[in-house]
């Protein structure tokens, strides 16, 4: 066992000295490698830390929306349905909400208006989100006025701004007192955008889904579940797409290492001939530049995947934000949890690490079996 | 030590450019002697010293190590005689480049598994030997002819074979430095070992060192 391990080491300081000789052209190929590694793990990290988030935030939203649906499209709760309710056996609690989206020209983004109680949010004053107060400039005391859809002027102080560790959600957010709510959109009164429903049972969520469906015919419940998936499909879409745009150099990369190592050069093929020639065994020269071929691979991985858990923890994943964020005006600043899912690390790992070591050692099966005697006759 | 029994090693046998290196060759090899091979150009020195050196296998005939038959093994176990029994001085050194020639000397110890530390002071010594020990860390494409030669032969020597084999030792050699390997060779027959070489220089072959000088041509020994 010792020899073998010593044997090993042996191998290793030859294949790091022989690394060494061809400085420029392995440097080259490990920073390809490595940028390659990098731009493929900080999609893999930056989504698998977006969607621990968006898990994370939706944790406490409510577990079934009911909205209201007029020939298929979303339309106003009208009055009385809450009522209707609140005699469904399960229902904890429910709670009309009033929401909407306006178009802030002077910055060309949509904000997400929310009705608050007046407990809540002072007639007059708003909350608003953390992305918002940086893209106007806007701190608690300022006022800021919105021209309403009928043409009318609001002015509103900045109570406060919203928790950053939302903001994920939070980013477009403004929240107004109800009777400012109604007043700014010109909503009527008793109606609701859509009901906000707690369940003390959450495995009686699906049941008291159906019963609502049966008991307000023109409703549509939406679970939690459902968001939560939909975000989660959202983020899947999205590094799909960016992992195809990846796709043209992952083939450029592939070409690259094929050629670097099924490529042996005249002066490679010379030096195995001589190691054979000088006592190595063919499984000797194979395991040097299996040695190689892990080593390249294995350093290319860690410095691909620190510094991709650098730029997507540390960095704020600059480089992904305006695709996998997918914010047009008001991208949140948020710092991500680090979340790193073992099954992905590994599947990175073996899709990087395994093709390069697998592409090393063809061509030098077929070099290391060739005569030692060829260095004699050379 | 050595013995050849009708050996013939064809190249390319059943091609059209079939050729056959050496022709039937008996031959045995003194233990502890310096013997050379002599002939021109293709007269199939270099090839039976790959035979010998267990770098080939004959295309028939038989050729024993100290009465053992080698000549049918597979390449695994010839490989382990090659490395302890043999050490090679190659006619073009074969050095490998942008190594150090201490590097370059263990290179042939490495799959031996032996402790770095053992063999980096094997390596120091026989450098010392060979008055190389200022160049030890150098690479050795900056080192001169002579000086490779020197590095080569210190990696012959670092697994101590009983057999040096060198194929046309001097031929890049001027003569001052010829005179200097034959005083090498000198002491490796001092030192017990066995020396079989391959030449054409009559500096090699006419010197008191050479205790035997073999002829060939085309594939055959011949009387001198």
């Amino acid at each position: 066992m010792r020899i073998w391990l010593e044997k090993q080491l042996h191998l290793i300081d030859f294949t790091l000295a022989s690394l060494a000789r061809r400085k420029s052209k392995n440097i080259g190929l490990l920073a390809v490698y490595a940028l390659l590694v990098f731009a493929l793990a900080s999609v893999g990290l930056f989504a698998n830390a977006l969607r621990s988030e968006a898990s994370f935030v939706l944790a406490s939203s409510p577990e079934v929306i009911l909205q209201r649906l007029v020939a298929g499209r979303h339309d106003l709760i009208p009055p009385g349905y809450l009522e209707k309710i609140g005699r469904i056996r399960g229902v904890q609690k429910q709670e009309g909400r009033l929401w909407g989206y306006y178009y802030d020209a002077v910055v060309k983004a949509n904000y997400t208006f929310m009705a608050r109680p007046a407990e809540e949010i002072a007639p007059g004053s708003i909350a608003i989100g953390a992305t918002l107060a940086r893209l106007r400039g806007l701190a608690p005391g300022n006022v800021i006025s919105f021209r309403a859809y009928g043409g009318k002027l609001f002015t509103f102080r900045i109570a406060s701004l919203l928790s950053p560790d939302a903001e994920l959600l939070s980013a477009d957010l403004v929240l107004l007192a109800e009777a400012d709510f109604r007043a700014f959109f010109d909503y009527p009164a008793g109606h609701y955008t859509d009901i906000a429903l707690s369940v003390a049972n959450p495995q009686e969520v699906r049941n008291i889904a159906g019963k609502l469906s049966q008991a307000l015919p023109d409703s549509r419940p939406i679970l939690r579940e459902e968001v939560l998936r939909t975000y989660q499909s959202m983020f899947d879409w999205r590094e799909g797409i960016m992992l195809t745009i990846l796709a043209g150099a992952i083939f450029a990369f592939i070409i690259l290492a094929w050629e670097k190592a099924a490529g042996l050069s005249a002066e490679e093929r010379k030096e195995i001939g001589i190691l054979k020639a000088i006592g190595w065994e063919t499984g000797d020269v194979i395991r040097m530049k299996l040695w190689e071929g892990l080593l390249v691979s294995l350093a290319a991985f860690l410095i691909g995947f620190i510094a991709a858990y650098i730029h997507v923890f540390y960095c704020g994943a600059s480089l992904l934000e305006p695709v996998l964020k997918g914010w047009s005006v008001l991208y949140p600043r948020f710092t991500l949890i680090p979340a790193v899912d073992g099954m992905q690390v590994a599947s990175l790992a073996f899709f990087t690490i395994f093709p390069y070591c697998a592409a090393v050692l063809v061509p030098i099966w077929r070099a290391a079996i060739t005569d030692p005697d060829s260095v004699m006759r050379a | 030590m050595i013995e050849l029994l009708a050996v013939k090693k064809a190249f390319n046998q059943g091609r059209s450019n079939e050729y056959w290196a050496l022709n039937g060759i008996d031959l045995r090899i003194e233990a502890g002697r310096v013997t050379a091979l002599r002939g021109p150009s293709g007269s199939g020195k270099t090839t039976l010293l790959t035979l010998i050196g267990c770098l080939a296998r004959p295309t028939s005939g038989r050729v024993r190590l100290k009465g053992e038959d080698i000549s049918g093994l597979p390449e695994r176990f010839l490989t382990e005689i090659r490395r302890q029994t043999f050490g090679f001085i190659f006619q073009q050194f074969n050095l490998i480049k942008g190594l150090s020639a201490l590097e370059n000397v263990i290179l042939p110890a490495l799959p031996t598994g032996r402790p770095r530390r053992e063999l980096v002071a094997r390596a120091e010594a026989l450098l010392a030997q060979l008055q190389l020990s200022h160049r030890a860390a150098a690479r050795v494409e900056w080192l001169s002819g002579g000086e490779q030669q020197r590095v080569a032969i210190a990696r012959a020597l670092i697994n101590d074979p009983e057999v040096i084999v060198a194929d046309e030792p001097t031929a890049n050699l001027d003569t001052v430095l010829s005179g200097e390997f034959m005083v090498i060779l000198e002491s490796l027959s001092a030192a017990g070992k066995t020396v079989l070489l391959s030449s054409h220089d009559p500096l090699v072959v006419e010197s008191p060192v050479v205790h035997r000088v073999i002829a060939m041509r085309d594939g055959r020994l011949v009387d001198l």
